[in-house]
Formats: structure tokens, sequence, C-alpha cells
């Protein structure tokens, strides 16, 4: 009995009919695809993107040249020269991040004793020429300046654990 | 048709007159089959990619449009793809045959093609009503196998030429089984012709059609036109989650599209000949009014999409058989069954009930 059952399901391919219908239940099943430009994943407040430099509210920029970032880069992106200025505070002259060499450890954030250095939730940049992804001093400021109010809530938002 | 004859011969004679309607009408009669079909063939590439992508709960290509219309996101995709692929440098090997190398792919399509002269769309749209059709058909899907060796031969690597192999042993073992399941269709209707054997299925509603006495024929029939069109899951000659494409790893542009074409116009074919020959081509499922209103020509479409839609369905479900496993199926399963099968259905036809019937195997009345 049991053998004709078997040649019988074998002949109606009935195990592969089983297979088929769960293939089938997934072609209804609503899709999970996160629809990119126009639809985007949540981030995280510690979310690592593109660099940037930030200033205190009174404008006075934030970095002291101490070099820690520099020397903690595990990647060496960054290229740091300072000098006095006439008030006699330690200032950069040049903040150089190459961002085809950044790996985005985030040991440059962590490092930084003044919080300038600071990583932002912009994943959307690009270069088109070579040269274009070393970002300069300049650059980096001014990412910081247009942004400063959400990396100040990041921050905030990450106080307790830091 | 008559006054478009009598116009002919006026400006060219009645002698070339008629040669030269009979030429235009064949011709626009070609473009009327072929057009629809590559287009066909498209937008089959693009139905797979969605339904398998819809079975893997992703959504597939969504992108491309037509002229920025919202609601024909993804439509355009086959388009661009096309042109993609006209745009690339078709690359040929410095050791491989040229010649070989290119004539290949156009002995693959060409019987793909040529195979849909013969195709009844219904009982009178037929570009060519001969008595052997099935006998055509036959030898031309056999002629498939031609350009798959010389295009693993042409190449002049090793790799391809196994492919070649590989994919030759595979269609020549499924077409005899292929074979043995037409026969039985053949004994049935008793005629070569495709037009009649649609016409043998006739009688009021689905039970007629061949698929109900000739239920294990129909799925050797179907499992080996997967098979010979080198489908998951028999797609070992072409593999892309294990090897390299098979015989036409060299391939690249346009001579790769025209291999890509093919197998997806024999896919339709396999489809289009199971409709006809099991699933009563043309005729509604029950002839009563609101159903039989709807041009024949449909249903053979329906019919095909239908059978179209469990070759995709297969490839998203069904793992991929070791080689050893295929040949066994082919050679220890199909073929017994179906020779078994022959006679059966000839020791049946034989009783003196059917003969009295004078209709083979009447099996409801």
């Amino acid at each position: 009995m049991n053998r004709i059952k078997k040649l019988f399901s074998t002949f109606l391919l009935l195990e592969l009919w089983k297979g088929l219908l769960v293939t089938g239940r997934y072609l209804f099943k609503p899709k999970i695809t996160v629809h990119y430009p126009e639809e985007k994943t949540p981030q995280s407040p510690r979310f690592r993107g593109l660099h940037a430099l930030r200033r205190y509210p009174n404008g006075e920029e934030r970095c002291i040249a101490c070099k820690l970032c520099e020397a903690v880069c595990p990647a060496m992106a960054i290229t740091i020269d300072s000098e006095q200025r006439e008030d006699g505070t330690r200032r950069t002259t040049r903040y150089d991040i190459d961002l085809a060499k950044c790996i985005f450890c985030g040991f440059c954030e962590e490092s930084c004793p003044v919080d300038s250095i600071v990583e932002t939730r912009i994943l959307e940049y690009h270069g088109e020429k070579r040269g274009d992804l070393i970002y300069t001093k300049e650059m980096l400021l001014a990412i910081g300046d247009r942004y400063e109010e959400q990396i100040a809530k990041d921050r905030e938002a990450d106080a307790r654990f830091r | 048709m008559e006054s478009l004859r009598q116009l002919f011969e006026q400006i060219f004679g009645t002698e070339w007159g008629s040669m030269l309607f009979i030429l235009s009408t064949n011709v626009t009669f070609i473009f009327a089959i072929v057009v629809p079909l590559l287009l066909g063939v498209a937008y089959l590439t693009f139905a797979e990619r969605k339904i398998i992508a819809y079975m893997q709960i992703r959504v597939g290509p969504n992108r491309v449009t037509f002229f920025g219309i919202p609601w024909l996101r993804g439509w355009g995709q086959p388009i661009a793809d096309a042109v993609k692929a006209l745009m690339k440098e078709i690359v040929i090997p410095t050791g491989a045959n040229k010649f070989l190398f290119i004539l290949a792919p156009i002995l693959t399509i060409m019987p793909a093609l040529a195979a849909w002269a013969v195709v009844p769309f219904s009982a009178e749209l037929v570009l060519a009503d001969i008595n052997a059709g099935l006998l055509y058909i036959l030898a031309m899907t056999s002629m498939g196998v031609y350009g798959v060796i010389i295009a693993g031969w042409a190449s002049n690597s090793k790799y391809a030429f196994l492919g070649a192999m590989r994919s030759a042993a595979q269609v020549v073992s499924y077409e005899l089984a292929m074979g043995f399941a037409l026969v039985c269709v053949l004994m049935m209707s008793q005629s070569l012709n495709l037009g009649d054997i649609v016409k043998g299925q006739q009688g009021g509603n689905m039970l007629h059609w061949y698929l109900i006495p000739l239920f294990p024929m129909f799925l050797v029939y179907f499992i080996s036109g997967v098979a010979e069109t080198n489908r998951a899951p028999f797609d070992v000659a072409e593999g892309e989650s294990e090897i390299v494409a098979g015989f036409h790893v060299d391939y690249s542009g346009m001579a790769f599209t025209v291999f890509f074409l093919a197998e997806y116009a024999n896919m339709i074919l396999v489809a289009t000949l199971t409709a006809l020959l099991f699933l009563g081509g043309w005729l509604p499922p029950i002839d009563i009014a609101p159903l039989n209103m709807i041009p024949g020509f449909i249903w053979l479409l329906l019919k095909i999409a239908f059978l179209l839609f469990f070759f995709l369905w297969f490839r998203a479900t069904f793992p991929r058989y070791r080689y050893d496993q295929i040949m066994r199926l082919g050679w220890k399963v199909f073929i017994p069954i179906t020779i078994v099968w022959i006679v059966v259905l000839g020791a049946i036809m034989q009783l003196p009930e059917s003969i009295r019937n004078s209709f083979p195997l009447n099996l409801w009345f």
C-alpha cells in the first residue's frame, strides 16, 4: 500500500507542487525592498559619514591643532599643519582629510578633546576627478557650518553614553 | 485579398503578378509573426525578472520608463537592455574560427523563428498549413543543437567546448522522450497537421483536450521542453551561479544577445506547442456563450502565457539538477514511461469498443 502511495506521489509530482506552492505564496507577499532615493533606512545618531569641523557658538573654530586625530588615524588620511596666531593660540593652517583613504572608523572623532572633528550623517557625496575626495579645512568647516544643528543634536542624543 | 491580387496582376502581368502577390503576402505574414514574437521575447525577460523578484520578496526592475510616465516604470527595461547590447563590442577571440563563430548564433535563432511558420494561431490563421507540420517542428527544433555545438567548437576554448558538450548531450537525450510523447499525440489525432491536431481536441469542453487522456505525456513533454531549452532546473549548461555560461562564454554584445533571444524564443515555442498539442490550442475551455465569443487567438495567447509562467515559476522554485540526475531522468524515467504509454495507447485504440466508435480512445462517451 505504501509503495503504491509512493508511486502515485512520485508520478503526480506531489513534492514538486509543495515547493511550487511555497514560492507561489511568496509571489503575493508584501515586498520589503526600500526604494532608495525615495525612501531611506533610518540612521543612528552615531552614524559615521562625511567629516565636518565644528565651531563654537561665537564663531571661533574649535580645532586647536593637537594632532591627536592625525596620530590616531589608522589609514593616515588626515594631514595637519599648524602655527601660532597673533593672539597666542595655536590653530591649523591646513587640515586635509583624504576620503579615498578614510575607513570611517570614527577614531578621529573619539580622540578629539574639543569635539571639533566629527562625522556627520551625510553619505551621498562623490568626486568626479582625482583630488575631489581630498577635503580641505575650508570645505570641512563649511560642512560643519551647514549641518551644525543636526551635528549638535546627534552629540546631545549620544552624550549619555560617551 | 482577391482585389489586391488583381491589382498585382494588372501592374506586373499575370504570371509575375501572382508570384509577387504570394511573395508579398508571405513576407507580410512573416513580419506579423516575427515582430510580435521578438517583442514577446523582450517582455518575457522582463516578466521573468519581475516574477522571480516577486517570489523572492523583491520588486525587480522598476526604474526605466517611457517618456517619464510613472505608471510604466520598469516597462522600458527590455528596450534599454536591447540598446545596451547593441552598443557593446562583439569580441572575437584570437584563436576562434571567425566564420563559425558568427554562424553559430544565427544557426541557433533561425530554427527558433522558422518553426513558427506552421503554428496555427486560430482555425484559419496559419502561415504554412502543411500536412507534415509536426515533422517540420521536430526537424527545426533539432537544428538548434547545431548552433550550440558550433558555438562551443568555434570559440576554441576548452570551457566553451565542455559547455557545448553538456548542453548538446542534454538536448539530444530529451529530444527522444519529447519525440515519443509526440508519437502519442499523433496516435490520438491521426494527423501530423497541427491545425488538425487542435481540431481533433474539439468537442465542447476541456475534457476533450489531449491533456486528460495523455496526462503523463503532457508532463513528459513539458518537462522535456524545459530541459530542451536549457532552463532551470535543467540549466547545468549555463548554471549562472556555479559555472560561467557554458557554450556561450566567449560571446559578447549582440552575438550573445542572439543566443539569449533564441533561448527565450524556444521557451515560447515549447509553450505554444504544449498549448496546441495538449491544451487545445485556440479552443475555449468550455464552448458556451461568453467564452466562445473571445477570438481563438486570445485563448492561445492565454494558454501560452500560463505555460510560460510555469517556466519562470520553476526557475524561482527548484534547485538545479546534478548532471547525472538529468541523464537518469531522461533515459531511465521518461523514455520508458513514454514507450509503455505508446503500447498502452495502441492497445486501447485496437479495442473493439474504440474501433466501433471510430474516435480513438473516446473516454467520455
